[in-house]
């Protein structure tokens, strides 16, 4: 019964955010689970996200299911809906935005259903903490473009991405105008191909430049302060 | 009265030869209270006035012995009074215009006597005996200091039980009781000063600039400050000078004087030295202390005064104007009420002094019209003190609180702290000027742009911020004009201020922005204006790699001057760099860190740039030491990256200048790190791996070390590549000092490196031509050598070089010429170049080094040209110079001088002109020294000189014989040949043989004539039958 041991007592100790998730939750529900079952899940989905050991898998599906709260729903079908998920962007990776905590769930949501399954949890989260720069890029970019269908980020969506940036010192005329010269501003820094819009080879040409662009239009990503308390030591461990 | 002159009394800023006291009421009233002390000594306490002094007190009097009546023996220019000590001295002496005094009823008598003068009498003594109580009482009462209490005193009563003691601890108590009572009197006086206040300060600018302007009526052409920062507490002086009570400085340009530069600090106003060439300000006082800017400048210039007093009434209504809002009816009507006094021209400047600037005193203090009168007069009084006791009449100033005197003490010390670091730091120091663009002059595009982006910087979120920094960065950064901007629209602050949030992100942007722009020398002292250090020294602590790396770099950047290196040693910054170079040791680096982050390596990378900045301060290199940057940098140095090993090598090329470093640079194995890096194929980094081996190579193990690991191929290899000028200069420095080892020097003979130095003496810049000339020096202590040097036509340029004025230069340049010399075919051509008359002319040259290296190198060209003593008769007045060099007081100098006096003395002709030139005495003179370099050649120029005429007997007669034996008990033998063969000469006169005799010369000379060495056998041995002789002559004579 390796799986359900909440302490450490493994010697290959999960990465210190999936602990510092665990310990959040009361996993007692997923006593009841069938280990067979589970274990034939972690197996499927270890086969397709590279980046978490199984252990990691097994702990991510085990919080899944205690964050889903219905203990006796079987895994695979068992689905997390949207603030439960804003819920966790909020409280464990610092997000404050709603209208990018929802974009965030619309990424994670492949299938668009309106509800993260557990194999989109496990995918999701592996970009969001285990990315590479390639798949951070993408996921970004999907978040930023998600309202338009064509693939490209659009003025209209930068200033509304933008909107709440600047102090509201200003009356709302002067901060309106204060916003649209920002997004002029990236327009400039961004848009290589001055069609007026962003397309994801303008964007990955901007982020290779400068990786703080990454994020240009409000975090979607776990908050850099987190990782900071990250000791030294376990970076050598995986 | 220690501790009160210790502590309170302000004397003026250590300068040449004795330190005066300042003109200040403190001063005064102190030497007031003394004065009082010392007169009434003799009626109060007339048994302890009758106490001899363990030293007289003694200071330059200007009293006249005329003034003196009964009681004392008047002459001309002494004066001795009749009451005397114990053993018959005087208990005062006045020989004009010295004065010791020895008890206090002389010193109470004297303060009569000088009736008006007491204040400056009193004045002098202090100013002439520092320690007073320690000459009174005796050193061991001073040392007592602070701590001695009744207690101790009590103490040191029951010890000694006689009268005199007695006496002595009723003096110590009494001056003690003065001591408490000046401290208590003083602290009366400071309570009375009201410091200026930073706002009173600014609004009497701000009115000032109101009247400022072109055209006649305007009171001053212009006055601004210098510096537009404002900190928070008003004050625009830098943190370290506001500690000092000091405001801001403002430059003001009267009509009709120079432009003056004026300081406003708490205590009031003063002319400070002005804006120094590099543009920082010379903080130090010039001149007296106002009590406000106008009343200042009314003293400094005339116009001022005449336009003030037109602009008076416009100026009081503007006043009033600006007060109304928060003034009391009551306020008012003094103002109105001085107003309608028609008053005399004093009246007019005091009203003018009371409406100016004190609206925002009153505004704090809201005093009564009471207050006013009592400060009035309390003005008016020490102005007309001043000017009955003689001294300046000039309305002195506040002076400062004693907590405050002591804060200056304190910064003092740090002050000092900051002077004291080391020299190698000239290069970037300098200020540079501090243009700030024009409001009004055209600015360029980029301005504007710039200015709305730190708009979004300041008004925006995190996410704007980000924008707006990453596309400021797309300016060019090195420019000037972007660089300037940044901080004219007050980015710079915002900057600084981002460092202090929490988000990576935006300390990521503005550190990425601040190391561009820090490369600009003004920015970079805006940023230490700002605190930026401190606050990137922190983030040297962050687990972020990336922020680690920027703020390491920045930091590098920023610390080129010295206050910045001075700041980031305070805050801890050191220890912190040199904790970054252990980051490159955990080699397992992670798969996958965090996305903003950089490499272990670089990181390592980023700290040696910033020490290697750092280290340019003496006490940094310290603690880098401390902090043991050393191993680790010796670690860094052995891993192949460029980029890592140029600044690695940097920091211990910086370093290496401190013995320290050079023993663990050895220790570290280093060198052998070094010498492989001399083979790589960066230019910068062989610069500088040259460079430490040069500062290393002074030692000799070190010198063989870079042999052994085979340094000196590379190097003689680089020197035939001649464009890169700096790295030519460490390469050639290196080769020289490696040079100083004979087995080196064959080495270099071995690949041809003599050839090509000797082709690098023309269209050299200096610093090469020092090192290769300092080389062939070295190189040319070897036959061969010098034979390779003439073949190659090295002779002439060396020669032409001779005419240089470059210090250092000229004494490598006289060495290698000198050690050319030794050979008859070189000193042809250098003779027939005129070189030997170019050097005896370098015996004038101010530098001591230079004219001794001169003086050493004559010393072969005499003896090896022909004609010697033609020659040297040929150079119109040169034999008196070299007599008159005798004078010198550096060691070396004389040494090199008596050595090239026995070249010369050689030729009897010379001789005798020498002679008359008086060597004798001066070489007699010499004869008391420890310095065996000197014992030796000064021995040898006796022997020399002993052979002309009665020289002998003159050196007897100038008591050279005495000191001479001594020589012999030295542990040098060449002192011992040199001595002997002197002593032997001068035992040729029978007065001589005595005075050896006396002193005990026989026995030494006995063991000397065991040496193995001949000459000292047989000089010995023929002192030692001289003085036999004369012996057995006496004896002869007693019986006959």
């Amino acid at each position: 019964m390796t799986w359900s041991s909440g302490t450490n007592s493994s010697p290959e100790s999960p990465s210190v955010e999936l602990r510092y998730l665990r310990s959040l939750l009361c996993v007692e529900a997923t006593f009841n689970m069938d280990p067979k079952a589970l274990g034939k899940l972690v197996e499927s989905i270890s086969k397709t996200v590279k980046s978490f050991k199984k252990s990691e898998v097994e702990s991510l599906v085990i919080l899944f299911h205690g964050l889903v709260g219905k203990p006796d729903e079987r895994l695979d079908i068992a689905r997390l809906d949207r603030s439960t998920f804003r819920m966790v962007l909020h409280g464990l990776f610092g997000m404050t935005d709603d209208k990018l905590m929802n974009r965030v769930f619309f990424a994670f949501d492949k299938d668009s259903d309106n509800c993260i399954s557990v194999n989109e949890w496990v995918k999701g989260l592996s970009v969001f903490l285990r990315g590479t720069l390639e798949e951070k890029l993408k996921f970004c970019f999907e978040v930023y473009y998600l309202n338009g269908d064509d693939g490209y980020i659009s003025r209209e969506e930068i200033f509304d991405m933008l909107k709440n940036s600047l102090h509201q010192e200003l009356s709302e005329e002067e901060t309106d105008e204060g916003i649209r010269e920002l997004v002029e501003i990236t327009l400039k820094k961004m848009d290589y191909d001055n069609d007026g819009k962003i397309s994801f080879a303008d964007f990955e040409k901007a982020v290779k430049e400068d990786r703080l662009l990454l994020e240009v239009f409000g975090q979607c990503l776990p908050e850099e302060k987190v990782q900071c308390h990250q000791p030294q030591k376990d970076e050598g461990t995986f | 009265m220690g501790v009160a002159l210790g502590r309170l009394v302000q004397w003026t800023a250590p300068g040449h030869g004795t330190r005066a006291l300042e003109k200040t009421p403190l001063n005064e009233a102190i030497m007031k209270e003394i004065i009082m002390f010392a007169e009434s000594f003799i009626y109060k306490y007339p048994q302890e006035a009758k106490y001899v002094f363990v030293e007289p007190l003694e200071w330059k009097t200007d009293l006249d012995p005329s003034a003196f009546e009964s009681g004392y023996v008047v002459s001309a220019t002494t004066v001795k009074s009749e009451e005397s000590d114990e053993n018959g001295q005087p208990l005062l002496f006045l020989s004009v215009p010295q004065i010791k005094v020895r008890s206090f009823g002389q010193l109470s008598c004297l303060l009569l006597i000088a009736k008006d003068t007491k204040l400056k009498e009193a004045q002098a003594c202090i100013e002439g005996n520092r320690n007073p109580i320690a000459k009174i009482l005796g050193l061991d009462y001073n040392t007592v200091k602070e701590e001695s209490s009744i207690l101790n005193i009590l103490d040191k009563i029951t010890k000694y039980n006689d009268t005199e003691s007695e006496i002595k601890m009723k003096i110590a108590i009494l001056l003690k009781q003065l001591d408490v009572n000046l401290l208590n009197h003083s602290l009366k006086c400071i309570s009375l000063e009201i410091p200026l206040h930073p706002a009173a300060v600014k609004n009497d600018i701000e009115l000032l600039k109101h009247f400022s302007g072109k055209g006649e009526q305007t009171v001053l052409e212009s006055i601004k400050y210098t510096s537009d920062y404002e900190y928070p507490n008003g004050c625009r002086a830098p943190p370290w000078r506001q500690i000092l009570g000091e405001i801001c400085y403002v430059l003001v340009k009267p009509h009709d004087v120079e432009t003056l530069c004026i300081t406003c600090s708490k205590e009031g106003v003063f002319l400070n030295g002005g804006k120094t060439d590099d543009e920082e300000i010379n903080y130090e006082r010039k001149g007296v202390i106002y009590k406000d800017l106008v009343t200042c400048l009314k003293e400094k210039s005339a116009k001022f005064s005449e336009n003030m007093s037109k602009q008076k009434t416009r100026f009081n209504e503007l006043q009033k104007e600006k007060n109304k809002p928060n003034e009391t009816p009551k306020k008012e009507a003094p103002s109105a009420l001085r107003k309608a006094i028609p008053g005399s021209d004093k009246t007019m400047l005091e009203k003018n002094q009371i409406n100016f600037g004190k609206s925002n005193m009153t505004k704090r203090l809201e005093p009564s019209l009471n207050w006013r009168t009592t400060v009035d007069s309390k003005e008016h009084r020490t102005s007309v003190h001043e000017e009955r006791h003689g001294g300046r009449v000039e309305k002195s100033a506040p002076s400062v609180s004693a907590g405050k005197a002591q804060l200056i003490r304190k910064s003092g010390e740090k002050v000092e702290e900051i002077v004291s670091e080391s020299s190698s730091e000239s290069e970037e120091d300098e200020e540079p000027p501090d243009h700030r663009q024009e409001a009004n002059a055209d600015l360029p595009s980029e301005y504007w742009q710039i200015q709305k982006l730190v708009k979004y910087l300041k008004g925006g979120n995190q996410t704007a911020t980000v924008i707006a920094l990453c596309s400021m960065k797309d300016f060019n950064l090195a420019q000037e004009t972007c660089q300037l901007a940044i901080r004219d629209v007050g980015g710079l602050e915002v900057l600084i201020n981002l460092l202090d949030t929490d988000d990576v992100k935006c300390k990521i942007g503005s550190l990425k922005i601040l190391k561009e722009i820090s490369h600009n020398p003004q920015i970079r002292r805006n940023i230490v204006d700002l605190g930026g250090l401190p606050i990137m020294v922190n983030i040297l602590d962050s687990p972020h790699k990336s922020l680690k790396c920027l703020a390491a770099e920045t930091i590098a950047n920023v610390a080129k001057f010295r206050r910045a290196r001075w700041a980031v040693r305070h805050h801890g910054g050191i220890t912190k760099l040199v904790a970054l170079l252990d980051c490159a040791q955990n080699s397992a680096e992670p798969a996958q860190s965090s996305l903003y982050d950089a490499r272990d390596v670089e990181v390592a990378r980023c700290g040696a740039l910033a020490l290697w900045s750092c280290s340019k301060s003496y006490a940094n290199k310290e603690a880098i030491r401390k902090a043991g940057g050393i191993p680790l940098l010796a670690r860094l140095l052995k891993t192949s990256h460029e980029n890592m090993l140029i600044p690695v090598v940097g920091t211990l090329q910086e370093c290496a200048s401190e013995e320290n470093y050079r023993a663990a640079i050895k220790a570290e194995r280093i060198i052998e790190n070094l010498v492989k890096n001399l083979n790589s194929e960066n230019e910068q980094l062989q610069e500088h791996c040259a460079m430490a081996i040069y500062q290393c190579a002074e030692d000799e193990e070190t010198r063989d070390l870079v042999r052994m690991h085979g340094g000196l191929k590379p190097l003689a290899t680089l020197l035939n590549n001649t464009d890169n000028k700096e790295r030519l200069a460490a390469v050639t420095g290196a080769i020289w000092k490696c040079s100083i080892s004979k087995e080196n020097v064959t080495k270099f003979r071995e690949y041809k490196a003599i050839e090509t130095l000797v082709g690098l003496l023309t269209d050299q810049p200096e610093e090469v031509l020092v090192n290769v000339v300092g080389a062939l020096g070295e190189c040319c202590q070897e036959y061969e050598n010098r034979v390779i040097v003439r073949k190659c036509g090295g002779i002439q340029p060396l020669v032409n070089l001779l005419v240089g004025i470059n210090q250092a230069l000229l004494v490598n340049v006289t060495k290698a010429v000198g050690a050319c010399a030794v050979e008859p075919e070189n000193m042809m051509i250098i003779d027939r170049l005129d070189g030997v008359r170019l050097l005896w002319s370098l015996l004038k040259n101010p530098h001591p080094d230079v004219k001794a290296s001169a003086a050493w190198a004559l010393c072969p060209c005499i003896q090896n040209a022909k004609d010697a003593g033609e020659m040297v008769r040929s150079f119109v007045g040169g034999l008196e110079l070299v007599v008159n060099l005798l004078k010198s007081d550096n060691k070396e100098v004389l040494a090199s001088v008596c050595a090239a006096i026995t070249n010369i003395a050689k030729d009897q002709e010379n001789l005798a002109v020498i002679t008359d030139h008086g060597v004798v005495p001066l070489l007699s003179k010499l004869a008391n020294t420890n310095n065996d370099k000197l014992r030796r050649h000064l021995a040898e120029a006796i022997s020399c000189c002993c052979m002309w005429g009665r020289n002998r007997v003159a050196f007897g007669e100038n008591k050279a014989v005495a000191p001479l034996v001594r020589y012999l008990k030295s542990n040098d033998a060449n002192v011992h040949r040199a001595t002997a063969q002197a002593l032997y000469q001068l035992s040729e006169d029978a007065d001589n043989c005595i005075t050896m005799h006396e002193n005990g010369a026989v026995k030494l000379l006995l063991h000397m004539v065991g040496s193995p060495d001949q000459d000292l056998q047989e000089a010995a041995a023929g002192c030692i039958s001289n003085i036999r002789r004369l012996a057995l002559a006496t004896e002869k004579a007693r019986y006959t």
